[in-house]
């Protein structure tokens, strides 16, 4: 299995202040990825910054390389992202009618974005938008629609439809179901994974909620404050986790509990960029130590392992502090 | 994040800048401004004459200067007037939502639709021309605008869950207003205020110059120009002198007003 | 898996909240001059009853009708026909002059935590704001009690809603709502705004003020597991109806309603993933395409 996608060291800055640092993170080719991680932990400054869609002010420092692509995606300027994105890489965003131009009717969008990276022909671009709508059970009258006469959920399989047109080798979601019902959820996490799985193409899924991650994908980074502090296979990860933040979050997200109390993480997620220098997660462990204001190394591989300096045993979810 | 912005710095060094110049005008001018000297008539531009002086012998500098107390108090009470109707209306058609707030946004619209300047020299006709009737005058004329701005900000207000908490704590619709509505809306208020100043400054030296502001002998920018007119050609320095204070007055209000826009905008302070 | 043993609530515990064949329709903006304005059906006839002290469970989707049939209770908005009656007063159509009592038994607790708080208000003003509405002395006594009761220091009174954290200023509304000792709570989405590691914080406090000040708690939410965890019983709604009341765990468990079966199953959850369980089982109870 080739990668598809490779990060390495990278790190997100806005003038003075980190808001991601150190990620490394490959994805291969039909792997489908999970990044999760609550606000304020740098995962979708993490996805942009591998679109180069970062803000302005905000900066990208290290290594991201996509298989097929002959140069650095990190300081590459417009033009030559401009040529990845849409082609070799594909994203859906949490809020759909912002990926959509209201003025244009849906078969038209879909088409150009086909002509724009491919030499396909109008109608043959046209008769290949019918077929993708299909795909996404979408009907064929929805091609002469307006986004605004969508509901969510049908626009959020539109922008699908659209990421998907090219075939991409990295298809990129960050919390594409967020916004929408349960109901209308399953079916959107569905043609997501159909869709990869027909092409496959690599998923990097980005989420807050560990229940949707499990279900969708194969193998999870955990982010906080702006790092990876666990990555591993998903059933690993979610029964196993070392790093105690995983563990916390695991606990906290626990509503099948008998207790009436839940378990929880003491404290306040911190804005982006005010976390505690060292372990980022000290401020809010219950197993913190002197030793924990020292940032704490890798322990593992890339792909299955975690930085914490008192990792849980590996056990399971026994000896969670309750707070 | 709140960072000064350009326009807001630039709007702001300008109206500082003719604030001190009405202030000073109060106890210094390079000469009377209002006195009439035959000997010393239409001068050019010298060391004793900085801007010269026009065909009565009036200093110019001194004239600008003592005319910013008019622009500035024809912009004061007019954007005055304008806020303290327009405000209430504003929030008024925007907290009662059946018919009586359509009939106000109506008859606002109405009064949208109506000249400034003509309505300004039909008060100037009925209650003779006087810079209070033109400054009257024109704050009604403004008031549509503060209204309409001021409703829509209202109207998002009243959507916020904060407003339906003291609803169902019992708040009475006056003091939701007073104390929600209100102080959440002071941001467009000061924005809208100082675009409407640049209005009425615009509004006031072409009343004047129509002969329906200021009456002499009070020095005006807008009848410093109309008094211009017949030495177009020979002094034109008499109209590009107070058209250039005009143009600054202008321009200093507006991009006070667009710095303000942006610092309060919350889209682009919540910017990380 | 072991449940926790609900409140068992029988036919003498009094009512705190009834509503009888409650109907609310809206009419929308004209489209035409010619036909009358088309009407959304909000509320097509909605019954249910709860009991003093109990925890009951609105789920539903978005557009259901279930922040319609919450304002209705919370005597914000008329009702087009129906009744609601809190503790025995029927307060469909009341002059708001007479809504004093239900003022102040009767609190809310808001989803979003970024708008339900006044940005210009001090949080020691926005917490006193239904005591000054009801005429009590505000006392500053009062106020760090109640700050104290949701967790927050007692400085947090002086300080503005944006120096807090979601969490925080969901502490603040609940603050707020207790003010008054109301008897009844109702939160409309109190926790999906918020953080996972905060979520547990801020379903454990209600939990705990609900038991420790004897509340009557009406839990509204598109997430039937925070409800299920939460709620003793339940009522589901769809399109303006509710489709099915019981005990949550038996909701939970055997759904009887087709759209509530559909909707149990497209619940991703971990227990159920772990165990093997793809997006494709979400779908499993025929979703239409």
């Amino acid at each position: 299995m080739n990668d598809v996608l490779t990060v390495r060291g990278l790190s997100v800055t806005v003038r003075e202040t980190a808001l991601v640092s150190d990620v490394d993170l490959t994805v291969g080719a039909g792997e489908r990825v999970g990044l999760i991680g609550e606000s304020g932990s740098g995962k979708s400054l993490t996805a942009l910054s591998i679109l180069g869609l970062l803000p302005e002010d905000v900066r990208a420092g290290g290594s991201v390389r996509l298989d097929g692509v002959d140069h650095e995606l990190v300081g590459a300027d417009e033009r030559r992202m401009s040529r990845v994105r849409g082609r070799d890489i594909a994203m859906v965003f949490q809020e759909p009618m912002t990926a959509l131009n209201p003025t244009m009717r849906i078969g038209d969008q879909i088409a150009e974005t086909m002509l724009v990276h491919k030499t396909l022909s109008k109608p043959a671009a046209r008769t290949a938008a019918a077929d993708l709508l299909e795909r996404v059970q979408l009907p064929a009258e929805t091609l002469r629609a307006y986004p605004h006469q969508l509901s969510g959920g049908q626009r959020q399989r539109v922008v699908l439809a659209l990421a998907l047109a090219n075939d991409p080798a990295l298809l990129i979601c960050d919390e594409p179901t967020t916004a929408l019902d349960v109901t209308v959820q399953a079916l959107v996490l569905d043609l997501i994974v159909r869709g990869v799985v027909d092409r496959s193409s690599a998923l990097l899924f980005i989420t807050h909620d560990l229940a949707v991650v499990a279900t969708v994908c194969e193998r999870v980074l955990v982010m906080y404050g702006g790092r990876v502090v666990e990555a591993g296979p998903v059933n690993e990860v979610f029964t196993r986790p070392r790093h105690r933040y995983t563990e916390g979050l695991l606990a906290a997200s626990d509503l099948e509990t008998t207790s009436r109390r839940l378990t929880t993480i003491p404290g306040n997620v911190p804005p982006a960029g005010r976390f505690p220098s060292g372990c980022v997660f000290r401020t809010r462990c219950a197993h913190a130590t002197a030793l924990c204001e020292e940032t704490p190394a890798w322990s593992g591989s890339e792909a299955e392992g975690f930085a914490c300096h008192h990792p849980a045993a590996q056990g399971s979810l026994e000896g969670v502090a309750d707070a | 994040m709140k960072r000064l912005n350009p326009s807001l710095i630039a709007g702001g060094v300008i109206v500082a800048g003719i604030v001190v110049m009405a202030l000073v005008s109060f106890v210094w001018t390079p000469y009377d401004a209002t006195l009439v000297s035959p000997a010393s008539r239409l001068l050019e531009p010298s060391w004793s004459h900085w801007f010269g002086t026009d065909k009565f012998g009036r200093d110019v500098l001194s004239q600008i200067m003592v005319g910013s107390r008019t622009t500035l108090f024809v912009g004061v009470v007019a954007v005055g007037v304008a806020a303290v109707i327009g405000v209430p209306l504003g929030i008024l058609a925007a907290m009662v939502r059946r018919w009586p707030g359509e009939v106000i946004m109506r008859g606002n619209d109405l009064l949208l639709a109506f000249p400034a300047l003509l309505l300004a020299i039909m008060f100037g006709a009925v209650f003779g021309a006087s810079t209070l009737t033109a400054m009257v005058a024109i704050g009604i004329a403004s008031v549509p605008s503060f209204a309409r701005v001021i409703r829509s900000g209202a109207l998002q207000v009243m959507r916020t869950e904060y407003v339906l908490a003291a609803r169902a704590a019992g708040r009475q619709p006056f003091p939701i207003a007073l104390r929600h509505v209100l102080p959440n809306v002071t941001s467009l208020i000061t924005v809208q205020a100082s675009v409407s100043f640049a209005i009425a400054v615009l509004a006031e030296a072409a009343l004047s110059f129509l002969g329906y502001g200021t009456p002499p002998p009070t020095p005006s920018w807008g009848r410093m120009l109309q008094e211009s007119q017949e030495f177009l050609f020979s002094a034109p320095r008499l109209a590009i002198f107070p058209g250039i204070a005009i143009a600054i007055a202008v321009l200093g209000f507006n991009l006070l007003g667009d710095g303000l826009r942006d610092r309060f905008d919350p889209k682009l302070e919540d910017r990380r | 898996m072991p449940e926790h043993i609900p409140t068992v609530h029988d036919a003498e515990t009094p009512t705190a909240i009834r509503v009888v064949d409650l109907v609310r329709d809206y009419p929308r903006p004209r489209t035409s001059l010619l036909q009358p304005a088309p009407v959304v059906h909000a509320l097509r006839g909605v019954s249910l009853e709860v009991k003093q002290g109990e925890r009951f469970g609105i789920v539903g989707e978005s557009g259901c009708g279930k922040s319609t049939l919450l304002r209705l209770i919370a005597a914000l908005d008329r009702a087009t026909s129906g009744h609601v009656i809190v503790e025995d007063t029927d307060i469909t159509r009341l002059p708001e002059r007479r809504l004093r009592s239900l003022r102040e038994n009767l609190q809310l607790v808001f989803q979003d935590p970024m708008s339900s708080l006044d940005p210009r208000m001090r949080v020691r003003d926005i917490i006193a704001e239904p005591l000054v509405v009801q005429g009590h002395p505000a006392s500053g006594e009062r106020v760090r009690e109640l700050l104290e009761a949701v967790g927050l220091s007692a400085d947090a009174g002086d300080r503005y809603p944006h120096q807090f954290s979601g969490g925080q200023r969901q502490r603040i509304s609940i603050a707020r709502a207790l003010a008054p000792r109301p008897r009844i709570l109702i939160a409309d989405e109190p926790v999906s705004a918020l953080d996972v590691s905060v979520r547990a914080q801020v379903l454990n406090l209600i939990s705990d003020l609900v038991d420790e000040l004897n509340l009557t708690l009406v839990f509204v939410s598109h997430d039937l597991s925070v409800v299920k965890h939460v709620c003793d019983r339940v009522a589901v709604m769809n399109a303006g109806q509710i489709v099915e009341t019981g005990y949550t765990g038996d909701v939970y468990a055997a759904p009887q309603h087709p759209y509530t079966q559909r909707l149990v199953s497209a619940i991703p959850t971990l227990q159920r993933a772990l165990s093997g369980a793809t997006t494709a089982d979400l779908l499993a109870k025929g979703e239409p395409a």
